[in-house]
């Protein structure tokens, strides 16, 4: 099965594993926060900045896609600001309104214009096209040192890699600048960390894991990500260092199990097709997080006071 | 040089004496803080004298809590100005220790005792600064004084009101300040507690540093603190609680509001 593996299942695989991980990440942060709803905010707005990016391009290259997605991202930052302003509306319902009518437009002008030439429509929006995602060049494991085969992997793949790394390294190094001021932002002040800047720093790569992760794996995994692997390892453990190594295990054993699923589950049960992919990693992340609250160890955290 | 290093030179006599600072600790002028179009503190001029203990007393909604914020930076006044030292904050902020009130924040957050006390040496550990066997010995000596030292390895949504308390004052002690601002550390807190937070913060003042609280409790005001500023919005008093907590301040300070049988129970100093 080597040969077949390689070509068909490896790059979907992997990228499917780091577009998760990318997003578990700043998603532990953001839901300790209770701005978990930003990651799928983000993830919605990405669709019209696309479709605009495209329209102005004709190309669905990746400089642009990123472009016009941080573009509506922005937007979608400003507007939710204004709105909360003028309009004296709670956040939450800011962004709600926001994300969804941008989505909409985005979509409204996916229908509007030619987009038949290029992967780039409503389902592709919700579900990305990681099953698409093949590497032809390669011929079996030892592709993975062919300098030849490697040119020819899927630009989706170093995409998300170099996010998903870029992400991770910024996590370790501002680890404890983004712990205290999650924490104690008050008391983070204090201390002279520029807590304003660190909140738009976890915006921004949130952002940009979604956008990333986005033109591979659609937004459902990407929302997914953002929430379900963090939630259920919050229900693991008691420190915030071993619940950001739960989200990560949770991220990946979502995406390779989804992804088998997937592809073998229906066989599995007489059916003829696969399933979607990334609709399939998504459910899994959701049935992990029922099974942490179910059995996650730290599921009842009642405030016991003991002693005095 | 590390601390300790410095320690040990200034027993061994190789430390020159530091100049007499002759700064206070902490003075503001005409600070003014605004939310929204009412101003929740109005041009407070105040002085905090070095070595001393001062209580900020008013009713809620007085702007004490604001008023803590602004001379740490925390929220940005419209005008006045803070002097710690002498100096703007940003060049002491090594000096200042801040305790928020307990209940702003969530203590379901998953940490435990031992680390939050930890992030007192954020200043001193910076991004990436290796954590030693020192740091956490000495985040372990501040858990001891406020009698916390059994709980270092405990999850911090376990505690109970007070313990948690103690644990802010425990950080705010791991940071090493000669300045110390705490935002109600008696509030909701057991006796035991509160017995352990007085002394530790009269042991600062032993120790030569500042403590100033703000402080919700009129019947203890005349034990804790040798210095009081009353303020609503405005700073109505301050100076020496002998002279300054007095009926007719309090009085004035409440608009009113404060029944003459409750001032009666406090029997102050005739104002």
């Amino acid at each position: 099965m080597g040969s077949e593996f390689v070509q068909l299942s490896l790059t979907p695989i992997l990228i499917g594993t780091l577009a998760s991980m990318a997003c578990a990440l700043p998603g532990n942060f953001l839901i300790l926060r209770r701005q978990a709803l930003i990651g799928d905010a983000i993830s919605h707005v990405v669709l019209p900045g696309i479709v605009v990016a495209f329209l102005l391009t004709g190309t669905v290259a990746s400089i642009p896609m990123m472009l016009g997605a941080g573009g509506a991202a922005l937007i979608a930052v400003l507007l939710i600001e204004a709105i909360k302003r003028l309009g004296r509306i709670e956040p939450g319902a800011a962004m709600g309104v926001v994300f969804t009518s941008m989505f909409a437009g985005g979509v409204l002008l996916l229908e509007q214009s030619d987009t038949s030439s290029v992967h780039l429509d409503v389902e592709h929006a919700l579900m990305g096209n990681l099953e698409s995602l093949i590497w032809f060049a390669a011929d079996d494991w030892s592709s993975l040192v062919d300098p030849v085969a490697l040119a020819a992997l899927p630009p989706e793949l170093p995409r998300i890699a170099v996010v998903c790394v870029l992400i991770a390294v910024l996590t370790f190094v501002f680890w404890r600048p983004l712990k205290i001021s999650t924490f104690d932002e008050g008391f983070a002040r204090s201390v002279g960390i520029p807590t304003t800047a660190i909140s738009i720093g976890l915006v921004i790569a949130a952002a940009a894991a979604a956008v990333a992760a986005f033109d591979a794996v659609g937004s459902i995994i990407v929302i997914a990500m953002f929430i379900c692997p963090p939630a259920a390892a919050r229900l693991m453990t008691r420190q915030l260092e071993l619940q950001v190594a739960w989200s990560l295990v949770f991220a990946v054993l979502s995406a390779v199990l989804g992804y088998v699923f997937a592809g073998y589950g229906p066989l599995w049960f007489g059916g003829d097709n696969a399933v979607s992919a990334a609709g399939m990693i998504a459910t899994v992340s959701g049935v992990i997080l029922g099974l942490a609250c179910l059995f996650g160890p730290q599921r009842k955290r009642i405030g016991v006071a003991i002693g005095a | 040089m590390t601390r300790s290093q410095v320690k040990v030179a200034a027993r061994d006599g190789k430390l020159l004496q530091q100049p007499q600072v002759v700064d206070s600790p902490l003075a503001v002028r005409g600070l003014t803080v605004s939310y929204g179009e009412k101003p929740a503190i109005f041009s407070i001029d105040a002085v905090a004298p070095a070595e001393s203990m001062t209580a900020i007393v008013g009713p809620n909604g007085a702007g004490k809590s604001t008023l803590l914020k602004a001379v740490l930076g925390i929220v940005k006044p419209l005008s006045g100005s803070v002097s710690v030292y002498g100096q703007p904050l940003a060049d002491v902020q090594a000096r200042v220790a801040y305790v928020p009130q307990r209940a702003s924040v969530d203590w379901d957050f998953p940490t435990r005792v031992i680390d939050v006390v930890l992030m007192g040496l954020y200043r001193e550990l910076g991004l990436l600064g290796w954590m030693t066997g020192q740091h956490r010995k000495t985040a372990r000596a501040c858990l001891e004084r406020v009698g916390m030292a059994e709980f270092a390895d405990r999850q911090i949504g376990q505690l109970s009101g007070g313990q948690q308390q103690r644990v802010f004052l425990a950080r705010a002690l791991a940071q090493d300040a000669d300045l110390y601002l705490l935002d109600e550390p008696f509030a909701g807190v057991d006796a035991a507690t509160e017995k352990a937070i007085i002394d530790v913060l009269k042991s600062l003042r032993a120790d030569k540093k500042t403590v100033v609280c703000v402080h919700h409790d009129l019947a203890t005001v005349t034990d804790y603190f040798d210095h009081v500023l009353l303020i609503n919005v405005r700073k109505i008093a301050d100076g020496p609680v002998a002279t300054t907590f007095t009926a007719e301040n309090l009085q004035r300070t409440y608009g009113g509001r404060l029944a003459t049988t409750h001032i009666d129970e406090l029997r102050l100093p005739a104002g």
